[in-house]
């Protein structure tokens, strides 16, 4: 088969959606773990399945009132924990379970739905259609321009919200543009990996890239590397031995992070750390 | 006489019913090191986070630069602030010098980040990751963070909490050498009268209320203000431990 497969026009969409998906839950990936909002992609992916099974209700194109449902949520959650000082974790539980609520409630209400829902749920890559592609696109392209645009204010909200602030950066705006970009990239990822696996791409290859770098571009690109190497090598591999892609890919994640984790540990006992040999 | 490049007023805080700091008044001038001392719970934290802005529920009025900070935020454009204790996620991936580039203005240039770091004796850790360096040498970037927009006025608020005696002297040495030599505006908090004697021009000591301002020299001469000190330092400590 060889090269031979990327030639199909199918899996020239899929890999090109899931380099873009790729690059776009790395980076917007990286703030949340770091803001240790792992779990708020997760949440955001099983209130975009309420948001799904709405669209699918209503007879609307369910990505649509996934990225609506979703990114409304998020945004009202995060208002209501700034002003109610409700923790994060919570936040994340409420948003995760209404969303499925919601999702399940309309899915007996219409008494099952025709279309397969387990394409949301898994993901179906192979599948995306030349529209979804260009949208992707389109979405990833956006969002990492704007993140470009905005790279100190993020990381700088994102390192410590308080000197910030008095940096003159308007950090509640900065935390609400991030919720909105975390909805947008979650809704488009369950197309790579459905619904249940959208927070692996977010915090494995981000986790994994920590282990080895010092600075944050270097993390980012680092992350940006593993995401796209799993997506690429998920897509081909799964074609080839007939596996779901969302799995393969997620799986081909985790084995560069114990491969790194194992890396790791060997350089840790094969060399003693250097100390800091500046004025202390 | 040098410019007032400060000015609080009659600032009350009230937090749910108990005064956090009542009818506090002082100025700052150009060039001063003011020093402001305060047991625990004095309302100093209070008292910068309102002049920083972060605290807006409170009643009286504070000028930088004479325009009231109500009225506009630009002025923090001209401070630099070191936090007591900056929090940061621990395996944060940013080098030190990724650190100080936060502090960057627009129109900066990067190489202004080895100048101040070697300003504050850390320009060979400029490719360490911030969380590998000891609590002395974390407090050192955030002051190169702090001056690399080269602000006129340095806000630090108890910065040597918990750093060992070695690093709480450079950081002295190079808090002195910022006021002396790059005649930088600084107000400091700090609980370590000594270091305020040997440091601070000007002294503000606060418990709640301010009850000194002035000539460092006078509060540290005057037996009877440093005597009513230690007993509002000891009430306060009291106070704490029967709550």
């Amino acid at each position: 088969m060889g090269f031979e497969i990327i030639s199909y026009g199918f899996m020239q969409r899929a890999l090109v959606s899931g380099i873009a998906i790729a690059l776009m839950c790395s980076v917007v990936g990286l703030f949340l773990v770091l803001r240790r909002h792992s779990l708020f992609g997760d949440a955001l992916a099983h209130s975009a399945f309420g948001g799904i099974a709405a669209g699918l209700f209503l007879g609307i194109y369910p990505m649509w009132t996934a990225f609506i449902v979703s990114i409304l949520s998020a945004l009202g959650l995060t208002k209501i924990r700034q002003r109610f000082q409700i923790s994060g974790d919570a936040t994340v539980a409420i948003l995760l379970s209404s969303g499925l609520a919601m999702g399940v409630i309309l899915i007996s209400l219409a008494g099952g739905f025709t279309v397969n829902l387990f394409s949301f749920l898994f993901g179906s890559i192979l599948l995306v259609s030349l529209e979804n592609t260009i949208l992707i696109l389109g979405l990833a392209g956006s969002i990492l321009i704007v993140i470009l645009l905005l790279y100190k204010q993020f990381v700088y909200t994102t390192f410590n919200e308080e000197q910030a602030k008095v940096s003159g950066i308007q950090v509640e705006k900065v935390s609400y543009l991030l919720v909105v970009i975390a909805g947008i990239t979650v809704v488009s990822s369950m197309q790579l990996v459905g619904i249940l696996l959208t927070s692996s791409l977010i915090v494995i290859p981000n986790v994994t890239a920590m282990l080895f770098s010092r600075g944050f571009k270097q993390t980012t690109i680092l992350s940006m590397s593993f995401a796209v190497f799993s997506a690429v090598i998920g897509i081909l591999t799964s074609y080839s031995f007939n596996i779901a892609p969302g799995g393969m890919i997620v799986l081909i994640s985790i084995i560069i992070f114990g491969v790194s984790l194992g890396l790791k540990s060997l350089r840790k006992n094969k060399f003693i750390r250097k100390p800091i040999t500046a004025r202390s | 006489m040098f410019m007032k490049l400060v000015e609080i007023e009659n600032l009350s805080v009230n937090y749910d019913g108990i005064l956090a700091l009542e009818k506090v008044s002082f100025s700052v001038e150009e060039k001063d090191f003011l020093g402001i001392i305060g047991p625990n719970g004095a309302g100093k934290t209070t008292l910068f986070s309102c002049m920083l802005g972060l605290l807006n529920n409170y009643q009286g009025e504070i000028r930088f630069f004479g325009t009231n900070i109500r009225k506009s935020k630009q002025y923090l454009r001209q401070i630099g602030y070191v936090p007591q204790k900056p929090t940061f996620e621990k395996n944060f991936p940013a080098t030190v010098a990724e650190v100080v580039r936060m502090g960057l203005r627009k129109n900066q240039k990067d190489n202004v980040i080895d100048n101040v770091l070697q300003k504050v004796w850390l320009h060979e850790l400029s490719h360490r990751r911030i969380g590998d360096l000891s609590g002395g040498q974390q407090q050192r970037v955030f002051i190169a963070k702090a001056l690399v927009s080269e602000p006129q006025i340095l806000i630090l608020d108890e910065p040597v909490t918990g750093i060992d005696l070695q690093s709480k002297d450079l950081f002295y040495q190079i808090l002195r050498d910022l006021n002396q030599k790059d005649k930088i505006t600084i107000i400091w908090s700090s609980h370590d009268l000594d270091a305020v004697a040997k440091l601070a021009g000007m002294v503000a000591c606060l418990n709640r209320t301010l009850f000194f301002h002035g000539i460092s020299e006078e509060f540290f001469h005057n037996e009877n203000l440093l005597k009513m000190y230690s007993e509002s330092s000891m009430q306060m400590h009291m106070h704490h431990h029967e709550n």
